[in-house]
């Protein structure tokens, strides 16, 4: 078995997303394709699961062209793909979910349903209770539900959309060994990446695409340099590091007690200072969102204390907490940051408008010049919920004011490459230099041992170390994330 | 996908939708009429003569135009930031109430006119308040505006026929013909031999002019937008849903209730328990049809004024049954309906 994309040509009005995009791939293997926010990976993967319908080229199938116009179509084919965004179910439990979908013999019993997925979990060594509700997951095993779901529906083409963005390291571990049973098992695994890291660990071949075209491709072992110049056209450099002497007390919590999430929040004591950056590390959902939605306002302690700049406002909404120099960015930018229907200017426009009329002239300056400031790939006119993922996070960042007090960011630069990434960092560094405090949670080590001064560690609701980073390590932390202190 | 700013503006591509639409509507309702064992040229042919044929028709079809084009744009709001405010109906119906309770206290005085500008404010009123109340429950206790909506419509029709007959009921007998007709002073003026009120076109024009104005050229429009899209978003953008919420129901009842007023003074010159007409509800499928769009609903509230006035003699004159122009217009919506879905489709392709 072997699939060919030959040609492949999507273009949305003047946008290319992908401009002549062509590739190989055979049986047992496990394909990687890397490339910067925009370059139109996504789109490339859609085309193949048969989710977009491409503008001209061909798909061939051990050397047949196929056209399908839906992803069921190309599930017959034996393509299936897991998409950026997990599509399920929430309120459904996992084997309902596992069942949706499924062709239905007369007489299949639920039963047996659930034979096939636990039997299917153990090969991959899945750790899926059949009667657990969705939502009660995290996104690792969501994503592990899919995968089986796929499987089961007799997939042999496994297209992995970034999968290793929002999961622990040890679901990744979990993961990648799953996927090279898979390969090994001779199908074809496609994993979608701008995280050199993953491809180095797991792909034997990887295409980098850049501006909607192939831009190389090598083989393993590879050469981590060669890959950056590929997708980036140059070596991106990384943010400096100025330690610099803590101001004014920013924020402070007295055993502020919250519920929500998992674990909720409890007993939690801080004092964070102006110019400081605090890293938030831990599983997801262990307390970090909480922590960052009472702070924000956004959620009501049920006991305790919180001030900020010596103001109480323990009981005070967001609307007061925006009032008083705050921000806060959420990591659910569709759900929660962005609003779908409308454009990149009118998101603007919502922003600098008056009580009565919309001021357009000022709002079309401001989204143009900050579609060039933070490279936003796309128009004044784009609708945001057709922007790539890296640049959806690039705009939210836009809308950060230019003299913000404290900052409260979740996982700030999910979905964004390396360079995307440090861009942000080192755009965020000036806020610090102008006396604002940087509370980011990140599901990434490296991330939080690189920019931040501090890391808490959140374990099952309680913070359960807060060191300075010069005082710890990579190890330490991984270690305290999985409770053991 | 691109957009210009501030609003879609294709009329060539809507055209061509609205021709698709109508092209399809036609086959269906041509065989509609025929399972029914009517001659459906000669139906269509009633139709255009009962609603354009002659002045008179004519100004039949706008007196229903008025009423239905006030309720649309005040839909309009609602929609906009997401809201089904079914409730468009009582709304009117309370708006014709709070304008008559104006009307029966002014039937002696001196100033006639100040009486019905009085009844304007009090229509507005009484819409205003019955949305707001159905916003309240959806804000402050979740509420579906549906349920809400449904429930007020129920409750606005039960006070309209206790009042008609009990505390206002004509001297003598009370009946379905409703209240006593009041002093010509307090009707609207009308245009000579023709029975339409000119102020109330006036009032429908300008809620056209400024609903169109506000949706797109101001904050406010601007905002209902967003919220209507992602209220959590539009929350930590700095905006209040909930108020605006309140802000969007208000304004459609207010729209609504001055469209009951206009059927008190301007059409039927007394309280009827049948005031509103349905139109309430039919202006709900006038703003589906014009597919939200301002600019669209004058047209498409015509299109349905013609199809309500022209049906009326289609029972006597075909022997068919009463109920086939609700059919009719049943199936305009259904095939809209499908058709937005399937452009939807292509889109996401
Ligand atoms: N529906 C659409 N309409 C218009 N442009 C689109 C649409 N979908 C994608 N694009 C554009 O196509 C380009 C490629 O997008 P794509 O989502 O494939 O990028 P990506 O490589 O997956 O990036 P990321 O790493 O940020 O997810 C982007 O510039 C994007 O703005
Ligand atoms: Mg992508």
């Amino acid at each position: 078995m072997h699939i060919e994309l030959k040609d492949i040509h999507k273009h949305y009005g003047p946008v290319r997303a992908n401009n002549g995009v062509n590739l190989k791939v055979e049986a047992g293997t496990i394909f990687g394709i890397l490339g910067e926010n925009g370059a139109g990976k996504s789109t490339l993967m859609k085309i193949l699961a048969g989710y977009i319908r491409k503008t001209s080229g061909q798909i061939l199938l051990d050397g047949h062209v196929v056209d399908y116009t839906s992803p069921a179509i190309a599930a017959r084919l034996g393509i299936g793909m897991l998409y950026q965004d997990p599509l399920d179910f929430p309120a459904l439990s996992v084997l309902e979910n596992f069942i949706i979908g499924q062709r239905r013999g007369l007489t299949q019993s639920n039963q047996s349903f659930c034979q096939k997925l636990q039997s299917l979990a153990d090969e991959l060594h899945f750790a899926l209770r059949p009667d657990q509700v969705i939502r009660s997951l995290t996104i690792g095993e969501r994503q592990q539900l899919e995968i089986i779901r796929l499987l089961a529906l007799g997939i042999n083409i496994l297209v992995l959309d970034e999968p290793t963005t929002g999961i622990s390291s040890l679901q990744k571990e979990v993961l990648f060994k799953a996927l090279r049973q898979l390969a090994t098992a001779g199908k074809i695994v496609i994993l979608v990446s701008h995280k050199l890291e993953d491809v180095e660990q797991l792909c034997d071949n990887v295409t980098v695409l850049r501006r909607g075209k192939v831009t190389g491709n090598m083989q393993a072992p590879f050469d981590a340099q060669k890959l950056l110049k590929m997708m980036f056209g140059q070596i991106p450099s990384t943010p400096q590091c100025g330690r610099i002497t803590p101001g004014k007390t920013a924020l402070v919590m007295q055993g502020v007690s919250a519920s929500g999430g998992r674990a909720g929040l409890e007993k939690c004591s801080i004092q964070f200072h102006q110019r400081e950056v605090i890293g938030l590390a831990g599983l997801e959902g262990s307390g970090q969102g909480v922590f960052m939605r009472v702070a924000a306002g956004l959620k009501q302690p049920v006991q305790g204390k919180i001030h900020m700049y010596e103001r109480d406002v323990t009981d005070q909404d967001y609307h007061v907490f925006k009032d008083y120099g705050g921000m806060y960015v959420p990591a659910s930018r569709m759900e929660e940051g962005l609003i779908p229907s409308l454009t990149i200017a009118e998101h603007f426009a919502l922003q600098v408008s008056g009580e009565f009329w919309v001021n357009w002239s000022k709002a079309m300056q401001k989204a143009e010049d900050s579609i060039v400031q933070f490279s936003i790939k796309g128009q004044k006119q784009t609708l945001v919920a057709s922007l790539s993922g890296g640049n959806q996070q690039r705009l939210l960042l836009s809308f950060l004011p230019s003299n913000p007090k404290l900052l409260l960011l979740e996982n700030p630069t999910r979905g964004l490459d390396v360079e995307s990434g440090h861009w942000v960092w080192r755009h965020l560094q000036k806020y610090c230099r102008t006396d604002a405090c940087i509370v980011f949670s990140s599901s990434e080590l490296d991330e939080i041992m690189m920019v931040a001064d501090r890391v808490l560690v959140f374990y099952n609701g309680r913070i359960i170390k807060d060191v300075p980073t010069c005082e710890t390590s990579v190890e330490e932390l991984g270690r305290a994330i999985a409770g053991k202190i | 996908m691109t957009r210009n700013t501030p609003q879609s503006h294709q009329p060539l591509k809507v055209l061509q939708n609205i021709s698709i639409t109508a092209a399809t509507v036609f086959c269906f309702t041509f065989i509609l009429i025929m399972a029914s064992g009517a001659p459906p040229f000669k139906a269509f042919f009633y139709i255009f003569k009962g609603s354009l044929g002659s002045w008179v028709k004519l100004s039949h079809v706008i007196q229903a135009w008025v009423p239905l084009t006030l309720c649309a744009c005040g839909l309009l709001y609602t929609f906009r930031i997401g809201l089904w405010n079914i409730g468009i109906e009582g709304q009117m119906i309370m708006g014709a109430v709070f304008s008559t309770a104006v009307l029966r206290l002014g039937t002696q005085s001196a100033f006639p006119w100040f009486v019905l500008i009085l009844s304007f404010v009090a229509g507005v009123i009484g819409g205003g308040l019955w949305a707001v109340i159905a916003g309240f429950l959806k804000t402050r206790s979740g509420v579906n505006e549906i349920f809400a909506g449904l429930g007020l419509n129920f409750v606005a029709q039960g006070i309209i026929l206790w009042l008609i007959f009990g505390p206002w009921k004509r001297p003598g007998v009370a009946s379905m013909s409703g209240t006593e007709v009041f002093p010509t002073e307090l009707w609207l003026g009308t245009i000579k031999s023709l029975r339409l009120a000119p102020v109330g076109v006036g009032f429908a024009v300008l809620a056209i002019i400024t609903s169109a104005i506000l949706l797109r050229y101001s904050s406010i429009g601007l905002r209902l937008r967003a919220i209507g899209s992602n209220s959590h978003a539009s929350y930590l953008f700095g905006m209040k849903p909930n108020q605006y919420m309140l802000l969007a129901m208000l304004l459609a009842g207010g729209f609504a209730g001055l469209a009951g007023n206009l059927q008190v003074t301007g059409v039927y010159h007394r309280l009827l328990p049948a005031i509103s007409s349905n139109y309430g509800y039919l202006a709900l499928l006038v703003v589906m049809l014009a597919d939200y769009k301002v600019w669209a609903v004058p047209a498409i509230a015509f299109f349905f004024a013609c199809l309500n006035v022209g049906s009326i003699q289609l029972p006597m004159v075909l022997q068919v049954d009463s109920s086939l122009s609700g059919v009719i217009q049943g199936a305009l919506v259904l095939a809209t309906l499908a058709l937005s879905g399937w452009r939807r489709f292509q889109t996401a392709n």
